[in-house]
């Protein structure tokens, strides 16, 4: 499995995404700089990592989504790629139109950082398929807008379309329906505000993200 | 010459900020303060001389960056 990690001025854990592909797939992360114009040949899957890319100005990741590297993701992903946004990344595939629906100001106004219980919503992804629906894995979240808006009509696409990745077992934000992470309509592309990547190790607490990560290697080794 | 742009939450889109400020109005005694509601204002200074040429280009800066159009609203004045 070949990857990528996009890193913005202000991106964080991008170095733990890294790590996380390498030991899901053996295979060393490339990290390609936001100006760059294009990404690396015969890449599986791109990842944006969390952060506060060009400080959070105007709105959470605007202004990351309009860097050069962008235009050469949503290509990808056009083209079928696989693309994971993680907190921050999640708010520039929003903001670059890979997602739908917006992410705002927590309702509770205040940055949240703990670990969460996340409830696996569906097993038919290529980030979840070696995963159980209904099943409880503990990750870390750590956001100031990560309240999920969407509107009824794009509630009930999400829900119909089972493109609902992840629901908090105690919304932490604000999010309608207890969202916590979603799929695009090819289901290649996942957006979440939780960080996988940063409870992949006995030694940082569990490993219940890494999941998300062997999950993806299973679906591109029986591709 | 200048151009103003407005943007604000759209109807319907839950504003945390202004209900904080709401409340905190109310604290400072500020009675009757049905609801508030926070926008931002950017300011764009533009070589162009012609209003309707100025407005034009703003409107698409918004359409591509300024506003999210799918919480946002926006608006263009000239200052």
């Amino acid at each position: 499995m070949k990857s990528a990690v996009i890193v913005f001025p202000g991106s964080n854990c991008d170095r733990d995404l890294a790590v996380a592909f390498e030991r899901s797939s053996g295979q060393k992360s490339e990290m390609v700089w936001h100006k760059d114009a294009s990404l690396p040949e015969g890449l599986d899957v791109v990842a944006i990592p969390g952060g506060f890319s060009f400080g959070d100005y105007l709105r959470c990741g605007a202004i990351a989504a309009r860097a050069p590297i962008m235009q050469s993701v949503v290509e990808f992903a056009k083209k079928g790629g696989h693309v994971i946004g993680i907190c921050n990344g999640f708010q520039v595939l929003i903001e670059c139109g890979l997602l739908p629906g917006a992410l705002m100001r927590n309702s509770g106004l205040k940055f949240v950082c703990k670990d969460l219980e996340l409830v696996i919503q569906t097993e038919n992804s290529p980030f979840t398929n070696a995963l159980t629906k209904g099943v409880k894995i503990s990750v870390p979240v750590a956001h100031h807008d990560g309240n999920y808006i969407a509107d009824a009509e794009l509630l009930a696409e999400l829900n119909g379309e089972d493109r609902v990745a992840f629901r908090y077992a105690d919304n932490p934000n604000g999010s309608v329906d207890d969202i916590a992470g979603i799929l695009s309509a090819n289901r290649r592309v996942l957006g979440m505000m939780p960080h996988p990547e940063r409870l992949n190790d006995p030694a940082l607490g569990g490993t219940d993200g890494a999941k998300l990560f062997e999950s993806l290697m299973a679906s591109m080794a029986t591709a | 010459m200048k151009i103003l742009v407005d943007i604000t939450l759209k109807i319907g889109v839950l504003d945390p900020q202004g209900k904080a400020i709401q409340h905190a109005l109310g604290a400072l005694g500020f009675a009757g303060v049905d609801g508030v509601r926070q926008g931002k204002v950017i300011e764009l200074d533009l070589t162009e001389t012609d209003r309707a040429a100025a407005e034009t280009t703003a409107r698409a800066m918004c359409e591509k960056l300024l506003a999210n159009t799918v919480i946002e609203n926006y608006e263009i004045r000239s200052a």
